[in-house]
């Protein structure tokens, strides 16, 4: 048995040297892929993606008995091209994802320099904040903001970034304070420069790694939050096309066994958000061996 | 031990205060608190007779005064749906999604801990990789969509599972999955990152040295230990897994807490969703004050740190 263990410790470096070096080609593809899609929506579409024709209600995919190529997707409860639906609804979960995560960023990256690097009170209050609101379960969070300030993509995007700039905060914090003990922060101390000049100049690049590695782990978690707020009836206002929307109106031809309005939403944000999650852990595995235990 | 639970307890009164400036604020932030507390249609003389009534008309201090006088008198407002105490609501679905988050729970130990283990064990055999895409999966899919795809075959192809309600075993299974492979996933992760952290111990060492067999030496010496922060971040996720069923429990027609917040947006019952969040963000800060002061009692280094 001992031995048998030696082995398998001795084996365990090797391999994950390896997937380290290797680019994550499929997440990425898949992202590349989407982001195409979303930006092509207007000439990929066949149809108009929020007005369908009654008379073409439920109609399968095109493969199934009953389907036309016409709609290659099928069409949902009010006669809506699923497949046009499905990529204008790439540009919406993607829009707000990325909008989400980069004012969320700019918020938790700012909030977490300034508690780390000025302290005292300033750090106390920033932080007791910041543990507040990482109790709340952000999902309820995120529909209690979203009930407040009422249906908007625009104020999904706020919600969202209320709600997780924490996560950036906290981590970000945690460096800056190891940073401004360096050589290099202290002779800047020295040479005059301002504490916004040291936070600007000197601590933001030496977090940025830290802060891209945690949007694009955060990426797939806001994707879920805007599906399930809209599939909840509080994120994107019908009509436009979002996928959490999509599985909403789904629920209606569910027990009839109209499998694609909910399958195939559904399939797509698993594969965004699988994919931002692997291109995630990737990137926290090469860019920053501290967050390696995250 | 005094002074540092004196100071958890103390840290955890700021919390609760913060919590509720929070929600007193971005009520007030975002437009006229008193349009929210009327019933939808509402006439202008309702609106004004709720701003005398809440006292909306008076200093932002005067007013957070009375709401947090109201919350610790355990006054979270009326529904206008129910036309009963919001409390009183809430504590009659509280059994509901306490009974869903333990079966969810059971599952996500139950899956999360033995594939922990045999991948901490086994590490990048084809079991290990198994696990890892179980994971991966369990993080990346919206626990919603899990439950549809669930209703879709197990009620609508199959019939074997009656697709929304409650009232028996058959009806907590599948919200009860959907709920808890989330869970399941991190549950492994811990488990698995936490058996490697034990298993290159020294007394598991000893415990080989000695020539205990392999199978007793993980079961006795290593599980034992590293089950700790596993069963720590378990009691933390019970809480969070009642106050995240939300979508779940919508799926599902499931009567919990989740339910009640779903129809307290859209029946614009705003004293309802107010009600959930507060009492959902004091409850997950009394667990969090509950493991500090346990791991306190237990651990005497931790009483001492800062």
């Amino acid at each position: 048995m001992n031995a048998s263990t030696a082995v398998v410790v001795a084996e365990v470096p090797r391999p994950s040297a390896r997937r380290l070096s290797s680019f994550p080609a499929v997440p990425v593809a898949i992202l590349v892929f989407m982001v195409l899609l979303a930006l092509g929506a207007d000439v990929l579409a066949p149809h108009n993606p929020e007005v369908g024709s009654l008379g073409m209600r439920f109609r399968p995919p095109a493969w199934q008995a009953g389907g036309s190529t016409t709609y290659l997707l099928g069409t949902d409860h009010l006669g809506r091209d699923v497949l046009s639906r499905l990529l204008f609804g790439a540009r919406v979960s993607l829009v707000v994802g990325f909008t989400a995560v980069i004012v969320a960023g700019i918020l938790g990256v700012t909030l977490g320099i300034v508690a780390g690097y000025l302290g005292g009170w300033v750090d106390e209050v920033i932080m007791r904040l910041t543990d507040t609101w990482l109790a709340l379960p952000a999902l309820t969070f995120a529909i209690f903001l979203a009930a407040v300030m009422g249906p908007s993509e625009m104020n999904i995007v706020i919600v969202l970034a209320a709600v997780y700039w924490t996560r950036y905060a906290r981590v970000i914090r945690g460096e800056v304070l190891s940073l401004k003990e360096r050589e290099f922060v202290r002779l800047a101390v020295i040479a005059g420069c301002s504490r916004l000049t040291i936070m600007r100049r000197h601590i933001l690049p030496n977090v940025m790694n830290s802060a891209v590695v945690l949007a694009t782990l955060m990426l797939g978690v806001v994707i879920v939050t805007e599906a399930a707020l809209s599939f909840l009836g509080v994120g994107v206002p019908p009509p436009k096309p979002a996928w959490g929307l999509m599985l909403a109106d789904g629920k209606r031809g569910l027990m009839a066994g109209y499998w694609w309005l909910t399958v195939l939403p559904g399939l797509c944000i698993m594969f965004l958000v699988l994919a931002a999650n692997l291109l995630g852990d990737w990137l926290r595995v090469k860019l920053d061996p501290q967050l390696r235990q995250l | 031990m005094k002074r540092f639970v004196l100071r958890r307890l103390g840290y955890a009164l700021v919390s609760l205060a913060l919590l509720s400036v929070t929600i007193f604020v971005f009520v007030r932030l975002t437009g006229d608190p008193a349009l929210l507390l009327v019933e939808p249609g509402a006439s202008k003389a309702d609106v004004d007779a709720v701003r005398e009534r809440f006292g909306l008309d008076r200093p932002l201090v005067v007013q957070y005064v009375r709401f947090v006088g109201g919350l610790v008198h355990g006054d979270f407002g009326q529904s206008f749906y129910y036309r009963t105490p919001v409390l009183e609501l809430y504590l009659s679905r509280l059994p509901n999604s306490l009974l869903l988050a333990a079966v969810a729970m059971s599952f996500s130990l139950l899956i999360g801990i033995p594939t922990g283990v045999l991948a901490a064990v086994r590490v990048n055999s084809w079991l290990d990789r198994a696990g890892r895409i179980f994971a991966l999966l369990g993080l990346s899919l919206p626990s919603f969509w899990i439950g549809l795809v669930l209703i879709l075959f197990f009620s609508v192809y199959l019939g074997w599972l009656p697709s929304s309600g409650s009232g028996s075993v058959l009806h907590v299974l599948m919200p009860a999955f959907a709920l808890g492979w989330y869970f399941a996933a991190s549950h492994m992760r811990l488990t698995r990152s936490s058996m490697l952290d034990v298993l290159g111990a020294e007394y598991v060492k000893l415990a080989r040295l000695k020539g205990l067999p392999e199978r007793r030496v993980i079961a006795k010496h290593a599980l034992k230990n590293a089950l700790i922060p596993v069963l720590t971040l378990a009691g933390i996720n019970l809480v969070i897994m009642i106050n995240v069923a939300v979508v779940v429990e919508t799926v599902f027609a499931w009567p919990g807490i989740g339910r009640l917040l779903y129809e307290g947006i859209t029946f614009r019952d705003f004293p309802i969703v107010q009600a959930t969040v507060l009492l959902g963000g004091s409850m997950i800060v009394f667990v969090n004050l509950l493991v500090d002061v346990l791991y306190g009692m237990i651990d005497p280094r931790i009483r001492y740190e800062r």
